[in-house]
């Protein structure tokens, strides 16, 4: 196994490795850098003195997550994920589980060892256990579908959301069709509260989510991820271990949308499947990294914190129906117009503008 | 508990009928074509809701509104498929932006039709729906048996009309060499935008057996997207016998399913069907 992880840094594509030179900022600047920004936001945002405004750019956050993570599959490896809300969803009614669990057997060992930690230490927790559980359900299937052609593993994708909806809905413990309610601490030591607890959570993943996508970017596994994009008979042929990486990548991918919808629970305080499996997330998850631009870990940044501000907006002015209808206008628009994404756009405008420098001088 | 058992394979047969006229578009689609339209159960809806408007406001049958539809939606998916040609197709075989590209319309679609009728069920009236035909300890639903029935014909003549006539033939040959069509003088886009109009005007039919067989309602349609390529697979692309086999076993078991386990349970079992059959026999069962 190990003897082919070398294989992976030969067959480099040039446009990759051009990019690996480009350089900027270390893995560890970088983290420390979003870390401090992260740090400055919601200190700033505490002054605000306002629970809504924790409540509405958690909901940002959680799409920065989500389409981070789509793009680690579709945007590096050209795999296209419908099922976004599938795992979302796999994270969130983890949470649950984990919740019932310490409910409904609070005196058995296990409810009373889940009890005595406090909910400040047990989301992070729950956190981890849901992106482990996710990126179960992502290695399964890729597992089962990635040997064939990309597109069997996008509609295996489309039809997971079915399934995993018709389990959650059998699944009388976790509330089935009805949902469940999830409680919330009354009382939270943080400044913020709990909806400010929340958010920082979600700042930290975020902050999670885009060093890993940068980092993924830069090395030897992204350089592999490029090349499936590009050409994947030939990164095969070149010696690319081309399943073990789309393995990889289904599984972080699946994993980190698992771990955005694990506070969810707790965020909302009632769950129910049709909430959890909406279908905004799966059209946000693939329209945030199209209209941003899929090539870079910027681009579902971009678009997330484009789509999900609109949103955020227009929900409250317009109607919810019409602002999907709106993302879903744009992702069309985008993916017939401009496949490079906004980034895209902006770096041919650059380009451009450099291109006249050197004709004029 | 045999006559349970037997009833419960026979409304699965008919049921499975009604699956292959909503499957064979697909089938023709992403099958021949190699167009992976995964809008295609937007467009049954759509024919679903052609068929409403026409039943509610002039009291037509829904049949002969499939039918009257079927050149409609023919021109649309000539429509459809110049567009993604003009957008994607000629440049590259880029699978990601063609699949986001029918996923954006599968969800607009969706959202119109949510804009434009609400989220309430839509049925329809026609002289059958609602009789029943016993046979013995069987129980035929003529709701359930008019539209497998038909089905059933559309496909004899999709076989045929593949089988048999020139762009047919071509339609049939196009994914497979595009080059050789070249050296017949065919043009391999002309044939290709024919078999898309052929395959979304199918959707017209399905639409409106649909209806027939149950209220309708926007988001009905995802609820079809993963049986209608669990089908496809199943039966071996680019198939239209294996479709029609995949078609009444998905049917049967379902059915099966429903009748001893609930109804709840019952989409899970396209999926199984799909992972298994892509797990362990990925051509199909009538695969090349």
């Amino acid at each position: 196994m190990s003897g082919h992880a070398d294989c992976v840094t030969s067959p480099v594509p040039p446009a990759a490795g051009r990019r690996a030179t480009q350089g900027g900022l270390s893995n560890a600047r970088f983290l420390l850098v979003s870390f401090t920004s992260a740090v400055a936001l919601f200190a700033a945002l505490t002054l605000a003195r306002s629970d809504y405004v924790f409540f509405a750019c958690y909901v940002i956050g959680q799409f920065v997550v989500l389409a981070t993570a789509w793009n680690i599959l579709g945007g590096y490896c050209g795999y296209v994920n419908f099922g976004s809300a599938a795992f979302f969803a796999m994270g969130a009614y983890s949470t649950v589980a984990i919740s019932m669990v310490l409910t409904e057997y609070a005196q058995t060992l296990a409810g009373r060892v889940l009890g005595a930690i406090p909910t400040a230490v047990l989301l992070p927790l729950l956190i981890v256990f849901a992106g482990v559980m996710a990126g179960l359900v992502g290695l399964g299937m890729g597992y089962l579908t990635l040997r064939l052609k990309g597109v069997f593993f996008s509609i295996a994708t489309l039809a997971l959301s079915v399934v995993l909806q018709t389990l959650i809905v059998n699944w009388d413990f976790v509330g089935g069709s009805r949902g469940a309610y999830v409680i919330r601490p009354n009382e939270f030591p943080l400044p913020g509260g709990f909806v400010g607890y929340l958010f920082a959570l979600m700042l930290l993943l975020v902050v999670f989510a885009l060093t890993g996508a940068r980092a993924i970017e830069r090395s030897r596994l992204g350089f592999g991820f490029a090349a499936i994009r590009d050409d994947e008979g030939a990164a095969e042929a070149a010696g690319v271990p081309t399943l073990r990486l789309k393995l990889i990548a289904t599984t972080l991918s699946g994993a980190l949308m698992g771990m955005a919808g694990a506070p969810f629970p707790y965020y909302i305080g009632f769950l129910e499947p049709a909430s959890a499996f909406g279908l905004s997330y799966a059209v946000n998850a693939i329209a945030m990294p199209m209209v941003g631009g899929t090539q870079s870990w910027a681009g579902p940044l971009v678009g997330a914190l484009l789509l999900g501000t609109f949103q955020q907006v227009a929900t409250v002015t317009i109607s919810s129906v019409l602002n999907l209808l709106i993302v879903g206008l744009l992702l069309i628009f985008f993916v017939v117009a401009a496949p490079d994404g906004i980034i895209g756009l902006l770096r041919g405008i650059s380009r451009r503008r450099i291109a006249k420098k050197g004709v004029a001088s | 508990m045999t006559e349970l058992f037997f009833n419960a394979i026979v409304s699965g047969v008919l049921l499975g009928g009604f699956y292959a006229a909503v499957t064979v578009g697909i089938s023709i689609a992403f099958g021949m074509l190699d167009v992976v339209n995964i809008a295609h159960p937007a467009f049954v809806i759509l024919g679903s809701y052609a068929a409403y408007i026409c039943n509610a406001t002039f009291g037509i049958d829904p049949i002969i509104t499939g039918i009257v539809m079927l050149p409609v939606f023919f021109l649309l998916g000539q429509g459809v498929y110049q567009f993604s040609y003009l957008a994607f197709e000629r440049h590259s075989t880029d699978n990601l932006r063609g699949l986001a590209f029918f996923f954006g319309l599968l969800f607009v679609t969706e959202v119109l039709l949510i804009l434009s009728f609400g989220v309430d069920y839509r049925y329809v009236e026609a002289l059958y729906i609602g009789k029943t035909l016993h046979l013995g300890p069987l129980d035929l639903p003529l709701r359930m048996l008019v539209p497998c029935a038909l089905s059933l014909a559309l496909f004899g003549c999709l076989q045929l009309y593949l089988a048999r006539t020139f762009t047919g033939r071509a339609i049939a040959a196009v994914s497979q060499d595009a080059t050789a069509l070249r050296l017949l003088s065919i043009d391999p886009i002309r044939i290709k935008r024919i078999g898309f109009g052929i395959a979304i005007a199918t959707a017209a039919l399905a639409g409106a057996f649909l209806i027939i067989i149950q209220p309708v309602e926007p988001s009905v349609g995802r609820e079809y997207i993963g049986r209608v390529f669990a089908i496809c697979v199943l039966g071996g692309l680019g198939s239209l016998p294996g479709t029609l086999v995949g078609a009444l076993l998905l049917g049967v078991v379902e059915n099966i399913t429903t009748t001893f386990f609930g109804p709840s349970w019952a989409p899970a079992v396209g999926f199984g069907l799909l992972l298994a059959t892509l797990a362990f026999r990925p051509a199909g069962l009538f695969g090349r």
